[in-house]
């Protein structure tokens, strides 16, 4: 038993983690209060509702291949969305983090609806590939691959950001105008652009936890909502601006909540999980990692 | 490569943008309003012709159907709309109600509670309707209820629920508990095994709901081995579902609600846990619910209704090749659809009954009206305003339609205060 709530800690951490990655940018690393983050998972799903029907009406042979399909496609989807939104709108609100707040909410309720009018107000049924029925049975558990698929892509996906942003020259700008941005503007960087792309990526990330998601909860217009707060809180609580804090974040809270929730009841578990977060950043203000950059300072 | 800070300069601009941000935003508010509206204005335009003059007077008969066209609850409270609607346009088809014409005035009670009391209240002061059709949250009927009483209105109040209340001014034509819950649990403690695991949402229909099923499997043998609430809109089942592997129950009764289900059943699949296992019995998972879920995940498990798609009567034929016909082929009826469809032609034949559309009389007339419905026939209970209904259990198939593995064979007495079950006593106070 103590295996299985193990893994279920883990689990839920890699998926706290996969709905926090892309706000860990937007909203970590860039400092806005991106309230559509949640809409932006949703337009993942979506899109990931559209290839399934797309795939089953044209290679119903290999439908079960659409997944496959859908992750990069989700991810292009929802950071087309958000290149166009940070054009269009955030970037005009940058340093003003309440009307950013205000205005982010008001696209997510634009895009609720959006999506309300397309595809209907009731749910839409996404039926996971098969290749990702069942489980492993190990020392007397059940491993359901689809979990394990989830935190193997989120591993996947902090190496990559993590390679991204330490190793390359688009990363590195990334990480200059974070840190610094007159100072990198002054060196040469194209801040505006590098905003754009970052916001971008932020986006495709929900993106893509919006497509794995599908795998394990609804797909319906609000589901936005039941996951922007977790993101949040998993968010400030690894600390804004650092991504290892985002990850320490995701696991500690999945396991808390698993085992609180475990030797009581979910809804005791989560406010037991909120006491706790808040105690500790009365303590610890700035979260589990602090950022030390001079612009926050 | 230069590019200028964000100083002062740039800061014009954003002026203006903003403007033009503003204007697309509310346009295209008012668009997605107009879309939402769209049936509404239908529904007015469609007898505009005749006459303005308000309530009962004229040739026209107004009656208000109140139920959230926006908001979370459109999910499900869209298709009653429709249901209603439909039923309106038949009775207006056969020449109408004491020959005049009746015309709807929907609102949009927009999945808020305080909106669906002022709705009501416009509906009963402003336009004078003879009756509402509307609702489908226990809330939502709460808060309508002080505003019918008050106003001497007639509800007809559509979907099952949590019994404990009778309203001189409601007609409830969903489920009382003796026509759901407690006839499932008997049931199961008969063909299914005596330890039962109930998980719920938390807020009153389950906790309710719950209290109950104990007292039933107290005093009829059965054992409760778990008891679970998630908060609405919970989506992760993993740890609960470690809990049912650890007990074991032979029955896990289900009262979630909405989104939740998605997530229960497909984890519960995911984690090798089949109907043969352990039988999931769900209060609130209908054909249209069904839909969003996914059959696959749900097919073996069952569900307790008056009414199915698949109900076998000649009315309920007639009803879904008509109701299919008018909204789609792909839409599916259900439960509440039926029970919203039905209590607008119930309140008809009360007042062609009574003679007239007045609430008094209307109800006196309605006290013992049977009625052929789609779930075969009901008959209204003047004491309790509730519905004799059929109780029916089935199972969920790979196509999203149910199999009736059972029904009552006739019509069950409504009781929402449990009266005739000794072992609910104290549980209505």
């Amino acid at each position: 038993m103590f295996i299985d709530q193990l893994f279920n800690g883990l689990s839920v951490g890699s998926i706290l983690l996969l709905i926090a990655i892309g706000l860990a940018i937007t909203f970590g690393l860039m400092g806005v209060i991106n309230m559509a983050h949640g809409e932006l998972m949703m337009v993942g799903a979506y899109t990931t509702y559209v290839i399934q029907q797309w795939f089953t009406s044209h290679m119903p042979h290999s439908a079960g291949l659409y997944f496959v399909a859908a992750i990069p496609l989700s991810f292009l989807a929802a950071a087309l969305l958000g290149w166009g939104l940070e054009k269009s709108l955030i970037r005009h609100l940058y340093r003003r983090p309440l009307d950013s707040l205000l205005a982010t909410w008001g696209i997510s309720l634009i895009l609720q609806q959006t999506a309300r009018l397309i595809f209907g107000a009731p749910n839409v049924a996404v039926v996971p590939p098969s290749w990702l029925d069942g489980g492993i049975r190990l020392f007397g558990a059940v491993f359901p691959y689809k979990r394990l698929f989830i935190l193997c892509l989120v591993l996947a996906i902090v190496f990559f950001l993590y390679m991204y942003l330490m190793k390359t020259r688009a990363g590195r700008r990334i990480q200059a105008v974070t840190m610094n941005r007159s100072m990198a503007a002054c060196l040469g960087i194209a801040t505006q652009k590098v905003d754009a792309y970052s916001f971008a990526i932020g986006s495709g990330l929900a993106g893509v936890a919006g497509c794995a998601l599908t795998l394990l909860g609804p797909i319906g217009p609000t589901i936005g909502t039941y996951y922007i707060v977790d993101a949040f809180m998993v968010v400030i609580l690894g600390g804004v601006g650092k991504l290892a804090g985002t990850l320490l974040g995701a696991f500690g809270i999945g396991l808390i909540s698993t085992f609180v929730e475990y030797s009581t009841s979910a809804t005791i578990a989560k406010v037991i999980v909120f006491v706790l977060i808040i105690a500790f950043l009365q303590w610890k203000p700035s979260g589990l990692l602090s950022v030390r950059t001079r612009s926050l300072d | 490569m230069f590019q200028m800070n964000r100083g002062k300069g740039v800061r014009m601009k954003p002026a203006f943008m903003w403007k033009l941000w503003l204007l697309l935003c509310v346009s295209v508010f008012a668009l997605g309003g107009c879309a939402a509206s769209s049936a509404v204005d239908q529904a007015k335009n469609e007898n505009q012709n005749d006459s303005s003059s308000a309530g009962k007077e004229g040739d026209v008969v107004k009656v208000g159907i109140l139920h959230s066209l926006s908001g979370t609850m459109a999910i499900s409270e869209v298709s009653l709309r429709d249901a209603e609607l439909m039923a309106i346009e038949e009775i207006n088809a056969s020449g109408g109600l004491l020959s005049k014409k009746i015309e709807p005035v929907v609102e949009d009670g927009a999945s808020d509670w305080p909106t669906f009391a002022e709705k009501a209240k416009k509906l009963l002061q402003k336009d004078q309707v003879a009756a509402i059709f509307g609702g489908w949250t226990s809330a939502s009927r709460k808060a309508m209820l002080p505003v019918v009483e008050q106003n001497h209105g007639l509800l007809w109040y559509p979907v099952q629920y949590e019994g404990m209340e009778s309203s001189p001014n409601i007609f409830y034509t969903g489920a009382t508990t003796n026509q759901q819950i407690v006839p499932a649990v008997s049931w199961l403690l008969k063909n299914r095994g005596k330890t039962f695991f109930l998980l719920g949402s938390d807020y009153v229909f389950p906790r309710t709901a719950n209290k109950i099923i104990k007292a039933q499997l107290k005093a009829e043998g059965g054992q409760v081995v778990g008891e679970e609430y998630t908060p609405l809109g919970h989506t992760d089942y993993s740890t609960i579902i470690s809990k049912i592997k650890q007990v074991k129950p032979a029955v896990v009764f289900n009262t979630l609600n909405g989104d939740s289900n998605v997530a229960f059943f497909k984890q519960l699949k995911d984690a090798g846990i089949t109907p043969k296992d352990v039988t999931v019995m769900s209060v609130s998972i209908a054909e249209e619910e069904i839909r969003g879920i996914g059959p696959d995940v749900l097919a073996g498990h069952l569900a307790v209704w008056n009414y199915f798609q698949t109900t076998d009567t000649p009315e309920n034929k007639a009803f879904v090749q008509k109701y299919k016909e008018k909204y789609g082929q792909d839409r599916v009826t259900d439960d509440p659809i039926e029970a919203a469809y039905t209590a607008v032609h119930l309140w008809a034949e009360a007042v062609k009954k009574a003679g007239s559309f007045d609430v008094d009389q209307v109800k006196k007339a309605a006290a013992g009206l049977e009625y052929k419905a789609p779930e075969g026939t009901v008959k209204i209970d003047g004491e309790t305003q509730h519905l004799w209904k059929t109780v029916r259990i089935g199972e969920i198939q790979a196509d999203g339609q149910f199999k009736e593995l059972w029904n009552s064979g006739q019509p069950v007495k409504p009781d929402p205060y449990l009266k005739s079950y000794p072992w609910a006593k104290g549980l209505s106070e």
